[in-house]
């Protein structure tokens, strides 16, 4: 069946501890994980997105709640009968068998056929690029070969799900960015659904088809990175994802009136007189004889395709503008200069307080 | 609500109880029954009578006249306590001067040759301890190597009496117990950053000074450690003041044999057991609670 | 002459005191080797090479019994220590904390903690106490004893294996749909390997060298080899002594050597 969902959680909670010390590790998750898709649990550490992947791997009960795989309650199953499969953060490869035994484990576990493990292993070695490494053992790869045998030995049995736990913490950024295109193509060429989890924005935006943002055990907004990145739900998920200037404002008719003066232009269905919060990426802050906000240049950061303008308005509120470089690299900008500042309508992202 | 289908509490209690039913019949339980034994009467060959009595405890410390029932202070009893405390103080420290040396020689080799010495040292370690003490045996003997040796080059002209005494104990304990010195204090300067030296010298401590106010406190734990490692077994000793101190030099451990042989006193030797116990317990404490407070400290 | 260069791990006097004291460590036992191999009927005198006493102990029918009793019990106890302490170090370490756990810790390093002389004492009393009512004398009493005394020296090195083990890897196993059987026989044993031989040769090593708790409970006629030799010091000593001291110190380096390389190729 199709049109079920490759996960379903049902408010799955889970404490540790009990009574009032207890630490609610979830509070309440519920979730459709679509099949096919390639999906991210995105949080700070301690957020609950490890829990959550726990979870649905079975290394964990939830307290409450229940999990469902491709339309079965795998809730009270271990992990050796959910058809699922991890990658681990630190890769956990069997130091004392090869490349080849460790990919053909899960397979053997399953009782397949000889012939059809050797032939899926082999297919398996070829799809990650290690034909030449077979016969080696974890501790004769390096960080990033390993990472690949990692991957290898969880497709090879065709779970209905991957599971990947922070799979790419360990490697340095340009192996990093290797492997993210890496992960695409695979995820691409075996059509399996991908939940995977990490702290990185960056590389949740570029890899996924949609993001769920963790915080404190709950789920707080789940979307594509466009719809995530564009219009965050608070001002947590605003902040986690990418940068972004805050400032604070009372909504009045057709504006909103900053906190030192400054008069914004700015529909609003909210009700005059109440204070909002607003989000400005700093890539849509734009300096314009015609902005509506004064402020004085504090500092310009180069830094290549950028420069960074660190700016402060007269009631000390810091906003920063990320300005492209003209090809002469000069945008022309000094600490102390007197500058005015104005957005797009909608650039600005107006939430509640 | 899902429950685990097995707890694992109870898998990880079933796979210890073989190893706790082996502990509980061939090594704790019985010392229960020692405190039992030790307020009962001895029987008239060996064993005990089935009787409450205190009267081991007191003679422990104190004896009776046989004809005018006098009580005094068992000075026989009292020599032996404190002659194996002496000489398991004197053991710790003489362990320590020499320890400390070597561990910090191991301890600075370079780090392919590190393994050798700690071999070195681990073999006497584990080499058995009533061989070691018959090695020393031999060479302070009379007729041994060191006599010999002094006489040929004429320091001496009669064999120094060695064997038999309780400097012979003392060096047998010290010669026996050294590696269960050196180990611990090997671990902690293992852990020591040397670029604190740098910093001492550079702020003009003298050797002694950085050897005194950074390493020394810096590695406590490690003394503290092996001092405990050699003084609990020191305190114990059987076998080395059995060979080397013959039957005039007894110890604590020698003494409650003696009650079970030819003293013929169970319950007496009950008593001492648990006073032994009871003192190894207290330096036990000690250490634990040193350590922890070290760690806490430490984070 | 050049200055030395100022070492700041130098201590001067550390290194004198450091080279003395390991040639006065080792200096006792080459010299026992070495008259193992004399000649000359009295201990002092080097009169030749000879391998006599090597030969006079090999045909003393004592000794051999006690060699055979001394290996009979090492081998049952070592074994024995080594497959309950493997147990008990997987359930505390592989597994969730759970209440007892310490219990359980204290339990099995007991024996490190109570001098021998004291447990010696308390199974002498025990076992006074079954021979009586069964009138069993046989080796029994001696294999219980030890296989307790060693449990400790087989727990430490497995225990420490296994925490140097990455637990994921089993969780790993887990995910692969290995049951936990499968789990432990295809990962954790394996793996383990090289700890539990560490294990069982410490406790074959101890249960060897383990003097006053045999002395104390052994009946008649159970001599091993060490309170075989104890009670040879009593008496005048030969050379005999020498050379059966001699082939327990090989034995023992040769078992320490193994269980070296053993516990340093890991990973």
């Amino acid at each position: 069946m199709d049109d079920q969902p490759a996960i379903r959680i049902a408010d799955a909670r889970k404490l540790y501890g009990s009574g009032e010390a207890a630490v609610r590790a979830l509070d309440g998750v519920s979730l459709d994980i679509l099949n096919g898709e390639f999906f991210t649990l995105l949080g700070p550490s301690g957020c609950g997105k490890t829990t959550l992947l726990r979870l649905i791997a079975g290394f964990e009960t939830p307290t409450e709640g229940r999990i469902h795989i491709a339309g079965a309650d795998v809730s009270d199953d271990p992990p050796n009968r959910r058809p699922v499969n991890t990658v681990f953060q630190s890769y956990a490869l069997f130091p004392h068998m090869s490349v080849r035994r460790n990919i053909a484990f899960g397979l053997e576990m399953l009782g397949r056929q000889r012939g059809e493990i050797a032939e899926t292993v082999e297919r398996m070695i070829a799809l990650v690029q290690l034909s030449d490494m077979a016969e080696r053992t974890p501790t004769q790869l390096s960080g990033g070969q390993q990472q690949r045998v990692a991957l290898a030995r969880a497709l090879a049995p065709k779970p209905k799900v991957l599971l990947l736990d922070e799979p790419l913490s360990a490697l340095d950024l340009k192996l990093r960015k290797e492997m993210q295109l890496e992960l695409k193509r695979l995820q691409h060429e075996t059509g399996i659904t991908f939940v995977f989890v990490t702290h990185d924005q960056e590389e949740a935006l570029t890899m996924s088809d949609r993001i769920g943002v963790m915080r404190g055990g709950r789920l707080l907004q789940v979307g594509s990175p466009r719809e995530i990145y564009n219009h965050p739900a608070d001002r947590f998920v605003a902040d986690f994802i990418g940068e972004t200037n805050f400032l604070s404002a009372r909504v009045e008719a057709e504006a909103v009136v900053l906190q030192n003066g400054a008069r914004v232009p700015l529909a609003s269905t909210r009700t005059p007189g109440s204070m909002v919060t607003l989000a400005v990426r700093p890539e849509q802050v734009q300096l314009r004889p015609d902005g509506p906000i004064a402020a004085t240049v504090r500092q310009v950061v180069y830094s290549g395709t950028d420069t960074h303008c660190y700016a402060a308005l007269s009631d000390g509120t810091q906003i920063v503008a990320r300005l492209q470089n003209p090809p002469s690299g000069e945008v022309g900008l000094q600490a102390g200069e007197a500058i005015r500042i104005g957005f797009a309508e909608d650039a600005v992202q107006m939430l509640d307080d | 609500m899902a429950a685990p289908p097995r707890s694992p509490a109870r898998t990880s209690w079933l796979l210890s109880t073989p190893a706790l039913l082996l502990l509980i019949f061939g090594a704790a339980g019985p010392l229960l029954i020692v405190l039992v034994y030790a307020f009962l009467e001895p029987g008239e060959y060996s064993g005990v009578v089935w009787q409450f009595t205190t009267e081991a405890w007191f003679r422990v410390f104190f004896e009776r006249d046989i004809f005018d029932g006098t009580v005094s202070p068992a000075d026989a009893h009292l020599t032996i306590f404190w002659r194996s405390l002496e000489l398991s103080v004197l053991t710790t420290l003489t362990t320590f001067v020499i320890g400390l040396p070597m561990a910090w020689f191991i301890a600075t080799r370079p780090a392919n040759q590190r393994a050798i010495w700690l071999f070195l040292i681990t073999i006497p370690f584990w080499t058995n301890l009533l061989i070691r003490t018959f090695a020393i045996m031999e060479v302070i003997r009379n007729q041994g190597i060191l006599n010999s040796l002094l006489i040929r080059l004429g320091v001496i002209s009669d064999p120094i009496q060695i064997l038999y005494t309780e400097t012979a104990v003392l060096i047998g304990m010290a010669y026996v117990y050294l590696p269960l010195m050196v180990l611990p204090l090997f671990a902690a300067i293992d852990r020591f950053d040397f670029r604190l030296l740098e910093a001492g010298y550079d702020l003009y401590a003298s050797r002694w000074q950085v050897l005194r106010r950074i390493v020394l406190p810096i590695v406590r734990p490690g003394i503290v450690a092996g001092s405990i490692l050699v003084f609990v077994p020191s305190l114990g000793a059987y076998v080395t003041p059995r060979i080397l101190g013959g039957g005039k030099n007894m110890m604590i451990g020698n003494f409650i044999e003696l009650q079970f042989g030819q003293g013929r006193n169970w319950p007496l030797g009950a008593a001492l057991s648990l006073i032994l116990l009871a003192i190894v317990l207290i330096a036990l404490l000690i250490y634990v609670r040193v350590t922890t407070r070290e760690d806490s400290r430490h984070g | 002459m050049a200055r030395r260069r100022f070492s700041v791990t130098r201590f001067p006097g550390f290194a004198p005191i450091a080279l003395t004291a390991f040639v006065l460590l080792y200096a006792p036992i080459i010299i026992i080797v070495i008259y193992s191999f004399n000649a000359s009927d009295s201990v002092a005198l080097w009169g030749g090479f000879s391998l006599k006493w090597y030969v006079a102990a090999w045909g003393n029918e004592a000794v051999q019994d006690a060699t055979l009793r001394s290996l009979v019990i090492a081998s049952v106890a070592a074994c024995v220590s080594t497959i309950v302490a493997t147990m008990a170090a997987i359930a505390t370490t592989r597994r969730s904390r759970f209440r007892g756990q310490t219990f359980i810790y204290v339990m099995i390093n007991q024996p490190l903690m109570v001098p021998e002389i004291v447990t010696a004492v308390a199974l002498l009393i025990f076992f006074a106490a079954i021979r009586v009512a069964t009138g069993y004398q046989g080796l029994g009493y001696l294999i219980l004893a030890h296989s307790a005394f060693c449990i400790p020296f087989a727990y430490l090195p497995i225990r420490a294996r296994l925490e140097g083990m990455d637990l994921s890897l089993e969780t790993a196993a887990a995910d692969l749909y290995a049951t936990p059987w499968m789990t432990f026989r295809r990962i954790t044993l394996p793996l383990l390997a090289p700890g539990i031989a560490a294990g069982a040769m410490l406790a074959f090593v101890i249960s060897l060298d383990t003097v006053v708790i045999t002395e104390f409970i052994k009946s008649a006629g159970q001599d091993t080899l060490p309170t075989y030799m104890l009670g040879q010091l009593r008496r005048a000593i030969t050379p005999e002594v020498n050379a059966i001291a001699t082939a327990l110190l090989a034995l023992t380096v040769l078992l320490l050597t193994a269980f070296f390389l053993l516990t340093r190729r890991r990973g």
